[in-house]
């Protein structure tokens, strides 16, 4: 007697479930416990097991659709029998029984069931929040010719509905559609299988798009490396002095970062041309610094922007970015709110890191890798070694838009600000 | 009385405007001078299309008896009850709209509007009486008239417009035509079929000369082989009335004087302002100026439809409207026209969406074509009608329908297809895809699509 599998409640507040991926196909076999599919709801990515033994007999819903909470998403036959039986049986086609086929573990903590690789399953469009992106077919084209991630696209169509103006409008990543293709072998090279004891942890929606884009972007975009070290000395003193202030006043604290991100807006205003996108016949410089801050979060990462932050001051920033952090590691978002940034600023020094060089978040130009303040011996304008404190920051720039000596003044520029902090504050 | 909307005009503007603010909870009037309906019920679209049915039925029996294996002694024509039938459909439309207003709660006011300052609205009631209503804002569907000939003066009898041309008490012998568009053309046709000796006068190189130069080529093959006179590229040097019609002269390749019964203008339109003291800001060509809200000139008076130019086109004019409204009373942001079908309801029909070829090549745009004749349709053989072809323009490299163009059997019914393609902005791909029944006349789209590509299974 075949049994139906029907799109579990995994939350309260659950109506409706996407599909992710199928992690079995039809045909094969299915023993209890065996992770079949990948479920993303309001709040998270989880994976459904199998309560039965059995064989996939058809798969009614496929990866990137979404389903309603008891709707039939797939049916599990028993050992001999055929989807004609199951069908006989009203099984396939009838009613769908009360009892499910399978159940639902968060996270991806379970054990994989088997060693067996799955077949690729079509990789399913997700934004950054999970569920299925609504665009037109020409949308859709436009975008796959151009190597734009619809994701990060805002419709205005009827409900969100992404059209083609609404990709023509967006910023254009030519030439990385071009390798698309070729990079498919590389992405599908065959890790070791897990054994016993190993972990597979199946990709989320926001793991898949890190994946593809960063890939994309560290094959295809030309990636080149400046650093240079500033002396972080007077900013230290600088924000100690804001920061007792505000704690005699009650506002709130602002952090290096918060610095590094003015500067960093400063130093965009002067040099324009790294504020800039690779468009394919020509290269966009942005007038708005929308400024994209990397912010780490629970199996990723995600870069909120904020947004004309020319017309920030330091402290608006501050408090930009704390609310878009904030919102970010809660999954909280509208899309929006990270789509569209002209410039990354990734900062790793709260983990301890003293240098670093970030991928480009494409179709930007460029992206500032930030390092943690070092105390360390430094010759000062006397000549002599003294106690000093030292901040590594990195450019990673795409040579199509940005030359060595363009980076090089956009650097120059921001050390400048980094070290007289005092020209932040106005 | 204080209303949220007063509309001017009963037209397929201001009845479909009126009826969606009633939708959304507003008080709502529609003042109309004449009858509910506007040309498009009263003297347009729908009397004309009732004409046409009946010169459809009897060209076949007249025309086409033998090859269908029938027979017809002394098969005649009562020409009073074809403008009778003609006139009982637009009644009956007329009354189905004032059940809407009724049904909608719609103050229905017969009378004549003037706007003499934003929000007001006096009314000259058919009786003679007059009163003032206020409103919040105010949709001007005023409307069109038809546009007289330079030196040609309509006199109702022997030069006439389109209104007289529905109604003639009776068929004339012979009848000169001035203008090619759809109007010219579906009249054309009309008094062709049941035997008057039409002459078609075109300005332009081509009939129907805003389609794509394709279909207005085997259009014009289809009228000699009718026997209705086409003269295109052609002139009216001098035009006059006499006692007995009409005396045209006309330059063309060659020149000619044309006497007939009747002269039909079917030049065009020209806009009917509202009356009033408020002086409105107007486009060139005289018409409202509107902005992107269809808000004219004068804050809190909008206007849709014709008045608004062109294209005169009552399902435009409707789409205009609605947008208004919602602009008015809700969060949406009214959108502008920009795709919309072109029907011409002559024999072979002709419809048309989006780009022509013309113009396609005028914006320097990469485009496929497909194109499926009607002669390779078992369907279209089955009902005797192979006259004509789909052609699709598919945009290259994205592969977007540019544009359509039907001339053939039921072509009007069958351009809903690709202009939903257009709106949902569906690519040659998803038309391949859709599996179209057999044996239809839509084939023949699916056809033309693959046509483009080599896919095409049946040419």
């Amino acid at each position: 007697m075949s049994i139906p599998i029907e799109m579990p409640k995994l939350s309260d507040t659950m109506t409706q479930g996407t599909l992710v991926r199928w992690c079995k196909q039809v045909g094969d076999k299915i023993e209890a416990g065996d992770v079949i599919a990948e479920v993303e709801t309001d709040k998270a990515t989880m994976e459904m097991e199998a309560f039965d033994d059995g064989t996939l007999g058809a798969i009614y819903v496929e990866a990137g659709q979404p389903a309603s909470v008891g709707q039939k998403i797939a049916l599990l036959l028993e050992e001999g029998e055929s989807l004609e039986d199951a069908a006989a049986a009203g099984g396939a086609g009838g009613p769908s029984k009360s009892k499910s086929g399978a159940k639902a573990t968060e996270g991806a903590a379970a054990p994989a069931a088997s060693g067996g690789a799955p077949a690729p399953a079509p990789a399913p469009v997700v934004n950054a929040q999970g569920g299925r992106i609504k665009a037109s077919p020409l949308a859709r084209k436009i975008a796959a010719s151009r190597g734009i991630d619809l994701s990060r696209i805002a419709g205005t169509g009827p409900g969100g509905r992404i059209g083609k103006e609404d990709v023509l409008s967006s910023q254009p990543t030519a030439t990385l559609q071009a390798v698309a293709g070729a990079l498919s072998p590389i992405t599908a090279a065959p890790a070791m299988p897990a054994g016993p004891g190993d972990q597979r942890i199946p990709l989320s929606g926001m793991r898949r798009v890190i994946a593809d884009r960063l890939l994309l972007s560290k094959t295809t975009l030309p990636h080149f490396y400046l650093n240079l070290e500033i002396d972080s000395e007077p900013l230290a003193r600088r924000r100690a002095e804001i920061n007792a202030s505000a704690e005699a006043t009650g506002t709130g604290k602002v952090t290096v970062n918060d610095f590094v991100l003015k500067a960093s807006v400063a130093a965009l205003v002067k040099v324009p041309k790294v504020n800039a996108a690779f468009a394919g016949d020509a290269i966009i410089e942005y007038s708005a610094v929308n400024l994209a801050v990397a912010v780490a979060v629970d199996d990723g990462l995600v870069t909120p922007v904020i947004r004309n932050a020319q017309k920030k001051s330091l402290r608006e920033i501050s408090e930009a970015v704390k609310d878009l952090a904030g919102r970010a590691r809660n999954k909280k978002l509208k899309p929006e709110e990270y789509q569209n940034g002209t410039f990354t600023v990734s900062n790793l020094g709260a983990y301890g890191i003293e240098s670093f060089s970030a991928i480009i978040n494409p179709p930007q130009a460029a992206i500032l890798s930030v390092g943690t303040i070092v105390k360390k011996p430094v010759v000062n304008a006397a000549g002599e070694i003294v106690a000093g404190q030292r901040m590594s920051i990195g450019l990673s720039c795409d040579h199509r838009v940005v030359d060595g000596a363009i980076g090089a003044e956009f650097l120059k520029e921001l050390r400048n600000l980094l070290e007289n902090p005092t020209l932040l504050l106005f | 009385m204080n209303y949220d909307l007063i509309v001017i005009g009963g037209g397929p503007a201001g009845y479909v405007g009126a009826i969606r603010a009633a939708q959304l909870g507003k008080k709502v009037a529609c003042i109309e001078k004449e009858r509910a309906g506007g040309t498009c019920l009263n003297w347009g679209c729908i009397p004309t299309k009732s004409l046409l049915r009946n010169a459809e039925l009897y060209q076949l029996m007249a025309g086409r008896a033998a090859e269908f294996g029938m027979k017809f002694d002394n098969l005649s024509f009562d020409w009073s009850k074809i403008i009778k039938r003609s006139r009982d459909v637009s009644d009956k439309n007329a009354g189905g709209i004032e059940f809407l207003f009724k049904k909608n709660k719609i103050d229905y006011i017969r009378g004549e509007a003037d706007i003499d300052k934003p929000g007001s609205v006096k009314v000259r009631l058919a009786d003679g009486k007059e009163e003032t209503h206020t409103a919040e804002k105010i949709l001007v569907a005023t409307g069109c008239l038809p546009r007289p000939m330079p030196g040609l003066p309509f006199n109702g009898k022997t030069v006439i417009s389109s209104k007289e041309a529905m109604i003639l008490p009776e068929r004339p012998e012979s009848m000169v035509i001035i203008g090619a568009g759809a109007i010219g053309m579906e009249f054309g046709y009309f008094y062709n079929a049941f035997g008057t000796k039409v002459t078609i006068v075109e300005m332009l190189p081509n009939l129907l000369p805003v389609e794509d130069t394709e279909v207005s080529q085997t259009v014009e093959k289809a009228y000699k082989k009718q026997g209705i006179t086409a003269l295109t590229n052609t002139k009216v040097a001098k035009a006059e009335a006499t006692d007995k019609g009409v005396r045209i002269t006309v330059e063309g390749a060659k020149s000619e004087t044309i006497e007939a019964d009747v002269a039909l203008v079917a030049i065009g339109v020209q806009p009917l302002l509202p009356t009033g003291s408020l002086k409105f800001e107007l486009t060139e060509r005289g018409y409202l100026k509107t902005n992107e809200r269809y808000e004219t000139s004068i804050p809190g008076v909008y206007a849709a439809g014709d008045i608004i130019g062109p294209p005169w086109l009552a399902h435009v004019a409707s789409y205009e409207a609605i947008q208004a409204v919602e602009g008015m009373f809700t969060e949406a942001k009214p959108k502008k026209v920009t795709t919309f079908p072109g029907c011409t309801y002559c024999q072979p029909q002709v419809a048309s969406v989006g780009l022509t070829e013309r113009a396609a090549k005028e914006k320097g745009l990469k485009y496929k074509i497909g194109k499926f004749p009607f002669m390779a349709s078992g369907k279209a053989r089955a009902i005797g009608e192979i006259e004509g072809f789909v052609k699709i323009l598919i945009g290259e490299p994205n592969g977007e329908i540019l544009g359509a163009h039907i001339v053939g059997p039921e072509a009007t019914e069958l351009i809903a297809e690709l202009g939903l393609a257009i709106t949902l902005e569906a690519t040659y791909e998803e038309i391949e895809a859709t599996i179209h029944a057999h044996p239809t006349l839509s084939e023949a789209v699916h056809e033309a699509t693959g046509a483009a590509f080599g896919h095409a299974i049946h040419i």
